[in-house]
């Protein structure tokens, strides 16, 4: 999979590994900004109340 | 490897078996599916350190602004309330001016806690839900219980780890310990009476009167409710405490906090 993705890019090496390097953090911040905080609620842990959570 | 040895090995091996299309095909199906797995291991990992990590970065920060914008009168440093020493606060022990629940999610008190630190601060909001309170401000107020000096329980919830993790040393609190509550108009000095470890259904600890709670309270109560143990969802760490004295933030700051007691 990844070799495929790394055949199929163009250029130097050097601008590959940055052009996936920028690939790998722009998925790390949609994670950290949208798709963590969203599944975070759902985790069967960090319930502080009693009742109703 | 041996298996592989013992068919290549074998008399009726078919040849395409050794570089053939079939096998070409298993072995870039196994190269796809473990490189899937080592990605879903890393947005694990990831996933850990953004909750263990970056929910307390993103907390504390949101916590102290929250504080800052209450804009409330600095408390004094221990060595500077020498300097301009406030006026001597007498202890009030009669019933506080009653306050209002404010709408959901309205910050309207902070916590000082001494045992956990003299730069301790934080804002309690209106509610206990997770989205909108406890993840977002801090420490939640259950709404419905009792006000902040109120006769009856002034029951509070907050993350004991991640974001921000308000009650993080919540298990090092020792009877008569100093809880503090300041609001706009007052402080609240509680004491802490008990702690106790339940399980996530048991609602009598916010009642209004948590030792009986078929009774009329009678005392003026605090209780904060967080989880136990730490990043668990099995049990609730509980701890009890009652209104020692109040008084006017016109009239000083109570010694509990600036290093007087």
């Amino acid at each position: 999979m990844y070799k495929w993705l790394w055949r199929h890019l163009r250029g130097p090496a050097w601008a590959r590994v940055l052009l996936l390097s920028v690939a790998v953090i722009a998925v790390l911040v949609v994670c950290f900004l949208w798709v963590f905080p969203a599944v975070a609620p759902l985790m069967p842990f960090n319930s502080t109340t009693v009742g109703g959570g | 490897m041996s298996a592989a040895r013992s068919v290549r090995g074998g008399v009726a091996a078919p040849k395409d078996l050794r570089g053939g299309q079939p096998g070409r095909l298993g072995l870039s199906v196994a190269g796809v599916v473990g490189e899937l797995m080592i990605t879903v291991g890393m947005l694990l990992l990831a996933f850990v350190v953004w909750q263990l990590w970056w929910t307390d970065v993103e907390g504390n920060r949101a916590q102290a602004a929250i504080v800052a914008q209450l804009d409330w009168a600095p408390v004094p440093a221990p060595g500077a309330a020498v300097v301009t020493p406030p006026p001597v606060a007498a202890h009030r022990h009669d019933a506080s001016p009653p306050m209002a629940e404010p709408a959901h999610a309205v910050t309207f008190a902070t916590l000082f806690v001494p045992r956990w630190g003299p730069d301790y601060q934080r804002p309690v909001s209106q509610g206990t839900d997770r989205a909108t309170v406890l993840d977002a401000l801090g420490i939640g107020h259950y709404a419905g219980t009792a006000m902040p000096g109120d006769v009856g329980n002034f029951a509070l919830s907050g993350h004991r780890t991640t974001y921000g993790k308000p009650f993080n040393r919540v298990a090092e609190l020792v009877v008569g310990d100093p809880v503090v509550v300041r609001t706009a108009d007052a402080w609240f000095v509680y004491r802490v009476t008990s702690t106790e470890i339940v399980r996530p259904t048991d609602v009598q600890v916010i009642a209004p009167a948590p030792d009986d709670p078929a009774a009329v309270p009678t005392q003026r109560s605090i209780t904060l409710t967080t989880c136990n143990p730490m990043f668990s969802a099995r049990e609730r760490f509980i701890v009890h405490g009652v209104l020692d004295y109040w008084l006017p933030t016109a009239d000083g700051f109570p010694a509990e906090i600036t290093g007087g007691a």
